[in-house]
């Protein structure tokens, strides 16, 4: 069955090491959703988080090449477990006229803050997982829409599950 | 290379005062050393200094024992050398440019090591490839920046493919110079990533050694593969303190080494219950050096093996239980008892798209199958298997065997026995028999006869296409490390560059080279680095003036249609070899097929590299053969056409 997959991985904050786990995705033709990285506490290592569709055969065969690859200490398949997601979005709307309220309503409801205001725009910050930012876009007019960025997925497991040296 | 060296001694101070650190010193400074630092030093500066150098601790042997390490301060060129020489790498094969050319400036004043000169830098790369694989150390190759770099890519994408550990060391632009489209700049890190097992850019030179360390034990550990060293000129020529640490700790890699216990004793419960098993091995028994113990437990069990083509020489051939090669050019037995077989051992191979065909075929028959190999990715990627076991496939086997010896079952000798009688059923199909009365040399017949003239002792290499069928086919090999090719990429041109650096690594042995002349003009120019280095590999060409592999393919499935197969225009071969100061032979007849074999491998010609050219049957096609795509018992054989 073709599911959504968060694979976690920590490797070495090395350079050359994100290309080498995106060059791994695009050499075997897996999917790859989207991929956050950054430095954890430790500078030293990099956390990675990579959305993937694809089979359960996929899936394992991913999760095998990363292992493989010498930079990479640990990686798990968050979706195996209770997890938690998040993804932060910034989305730059027109806010004239009637719309300025309802817009400002729209990103309340959605507990979005909005950190940037000019006459006719406001910049509005919502972070939640994957769905509820596409909902948020849902709700609002899509001609109102200026711009929008974000982030990926981020994850991490819930409760004593956790990922590290 | 020595002059700038200096010596660091630490040792406890419990040997404080001892003579020998005072003679030691004393012989040191005889040899014309330059003590940059001398005196008692304790254990946190040194700890220190290592820490600096990548280590994080060094054992002190004893408490009473002289520790000491020979330290210098060394340019980047000098620790390569070093480093190159403390690994005991006999021979480093190369070819000079400007962004090596500090390396070559040591290379030049040091005698540790053997550098060989090749032509092309894809054979330097070919010849480390196949000094590793018959000797089981690590090869090593030195190349230049940019198209030094690029000419290696084919020899490091071959080396991959087929697990060899070698370390290629390439010169990189200054590193100011880095991404500025530099003269001969490449991406280096970049271009090679999808075909190495690791690489390395060195940006500062007090990470070379312990890179060059990191570099040898990836390249040689859990499953071996290329790594490349990129060092920037500049880096070269920086200076360090130099001290090559025993070994460095990697977090992020350890293979697994020991095979699971649980899934040990599953996997020997299972071949004891097996009513028609079967030992499929691959190239893994051959780089893991577990031939040995494959042979003790198929002969304990009574079971038939089959080798891959990688595998060849893993077991005996010559040995009753061989079923020969399996897959697409395989015997029939060897393909019809892997179809239909109950219990699969499958030993350090990797089910691939030549060895299996059609997945989808090969799973219509129901069987259970034990899976050993050291690397976890192999497993369950083209082929679901019952039972998985990661380890290092000598240290699995022989886990095996204990607990086979200890087991009190044995397996149903009744089912084995008519097990046997179905394979020699399908052995009796003689599926390699060929006409030994055409008037025209058949290939066949000239494999045949190099096996008998060289006693089937020789280390076989070849190139890629019918010749390397036939060479699997009929060259019976009983030993590992014996047969050398290019199976996982199939790269035409390998067969010479292997044959030097099969021939360095054993100088006492007989080499040969079995190949085409389409694949023996991939790389010809080395017939020049063989003079040089009077490299005597007897070179078998099989000529057919086509394409030969291409020719069948598109006889079989293009209607005869021989799209650019013909070999237009070929050079005489005896003139050829005779103009590198080689000995150069054409045999048209079959019947002087065995003499000139026995004469190339003759102690009067035993110091001459001989090219024998024979012209073989333009016809000949490889059998049996499964077309890509079908399934393993779906053979043409030579008889049904």
């Amino acid at each position: 069955m073709v599911r959504r997959h968060i694979i976690s991985l920590l490797m070495e904050n090395e350079a050359g090491a994100l290309s080498r786990v995106a060059g791994l995705f695009s050499a075997r033709a897996y999917n790859i959703e989207s991929l956050t990285v950054a430095p954890t506490e430790d500078a030293t290592l990099s956390r990675m988080t990579i959305v993937t569709v694809g089979s359960e055969d996929i899936i394992e065969q991913i999760t095998k090449q990363l292992n493989k690859l010498v930079d990479v200490i640990k990686v798990m398949d968050l979706t195996e477990g209770a997890h938690i997601e998040r993804e932060l979005m910034l989305v730059k709307v027109k806010a004239v006229g009637v719309g300025r309220d309802e817009m400002k309503r729209t990103s309340d409801i959605f507990r979005g803050r909005i950190i940037d205001v000019t006459e006719a725009t406001y910049t509005i910050e919502l972070t939640g997982a994957g769905s509820k930012l596409d909902a948020f876009l849902e709700a609002i007019d899509s001609a109102s829409i200026i711009e929008t960025v974000r982030t990926g997925a981020s994850g991490i497991g819930r409760g004593e599950r956790s990922l590290k040296v | 290379m020595y002059q700038n060296s200096g010596v660091l001694v630490v040792y406890r101070k419990a040997v404080h005062g001892d003579s020998r650190i005072a003679l030691f010193l004393f012989t040191w400074w005889q040899k014309g050393f330059l003590f940059f630092r001398m005196g008692i030093r304790k254990r946190p500066f040194y700890r220190d200094f290592l820490t600096k150098t990548g280590q994080n601790d060094y054992p002190l042997r004893s408490t009473n024992e002289l520790i000491y390490c020979q330290f210098m301060e060394a340019t980047g060129a000098e620790i390569v050398v070093r480093c190159l020489a403390e690994e005991g790498v006999e021979f480093v094969f190369g070819y000079p440019g400007g962004a090596v050319l500090n390396i070559y400036d040591e290379i030049f004043k040091q005698d540790k090591f053997k550098h060989v000169l090749v032509r092309h830098e894809q054979a330097a790369v070919h010849a480390a490839d196949a000094y590793a694989r018959s000797t089981g150390r690590v090869g090593v190759a030195l190349v230049t920046s940019g198209p030094g770099v690029t000419n290696a890519v084919t020899g490091i994408a071959t080396a991959y493919m087929d697990s060899v550990p070698i370390v290629v060391v390439t010169g990189q632009v200054p590193t100011p110079a880095i991404g500025l489209d530099a003269f001969q700049e490449v991406d280096t890190v970049g271009i090679t990533r999808p075909c190495v097992k690791h690489n390395f850019l060195v940006k500062d030179v007090k990470d070379l050694a312990a890179t060059m360390k990191k570099a040898f034990i990836i390249a040689a550990t859990g499953r071996p593969g290329p790594v490349v060293v990129d060092v920037p000129k500049d880096v070269t020529a920086h200076i360090t303190d130099f001290i090559y640490p025993d070994t460095v700790e990697m977090r992020s890699y350890n293979p697994v080494v020991k095979g699971h216990s649980g899934q040990l004793k599953r996997a020997v419960q299972m071949l004891l219950d097996a009513k028609r098993p079967m030992v499929y091995a691959g190239g893994g028994v051959v780089l893991g050096d577990a031939a040995e113990q494959l042979v003790e437990l198929a002969r304990l069990l009574g079971f038939p093996v089959t080798n891959t083509l990688m595998g060849l020489g893993g077991y005996p051939a010559t040995d009753k239980q061989n079923l020969g090669m399996l897959g697409m050019h395989g015997t029939y037995e060897a393909n019809m008892a892997m179809q239909h077989c109950d219990v699969l051992l499958a030993v350090g191979a990797r089910f691939d798209d030549r060895v299996i065909g059609s997945p989808a075929h090969f799973a219509r028959e129901q069987r259970s199958i034990i899976h050993v190999d050291v690397d976890p990715s192999s497993i369950s990627k083209r082929v679901k298997v019952d039972v998985p076991i990661v380890g290092d496939v000598k240290n699995v086997l022989t886990d095996m065997l204990a607990l086979l010896k200890q087991a009190k079952d044995r397996p149903d000798a009744g089912a084995l026995n008519a097990w046997w009688a179905q394979i020699e059923l399908w052995r009796s199909r003689n599926c390699l028999k060929y006409n030994k009365q055409s008037p025209i040399i058949k290939p066949q017949y000239v494999v045949e006869k190099l096996w008998e003239v060289t006693k089937g002792d020789a280390f076989i290499t070849s190139d890629v296409g019918q010749h390397q069928m036939w060479a699997a086919q009929y060259y019976k090999f009983d030993k590992p490390r014996r047969w050398i090719n290019s199976g996982g990429l199939g790269t035409m041109g390998v067969g010479l560059p292997y044959a030097m650096g099969v021939q360095l690594a054993h100088p006492e042995a007989q080499v040969a080279c079995i190949t085409g002349e389409s694949s023996i003009q991939m790389c010809i120019q080395e017939l020049s680095t063989c003079k040089q280095y009077r490299i005597p590999v007897k070179i078998v060409t099989l000529n057919n003036r086509y394409m030969g592999m291409v020719r069948q393919w598109q006889e079989f499935f293009y209607g005869s249609r021989y799209a650019e197969s013909y070999m237009e225009s070929l050079p005489d071969f005896v003139k050829l070899a005779e103009a590198y100061g080689h000995v150069g032979m054409r045999i048209d007849k079959p019947e002087d097929v065995e003499a000139a074999l026995k004469e190339a491998f003759s102690p009067a010609l035993k110091e001459r590299l001989v090219f024998m050219d024979f012209q073989t049957d333009q016809t000949e096609n490889v059998f049996p053969m499964v077309e890509g795509g079908k399934g393993l018992s779906e053979m043409i054989l030579a008889e049904e056409l």
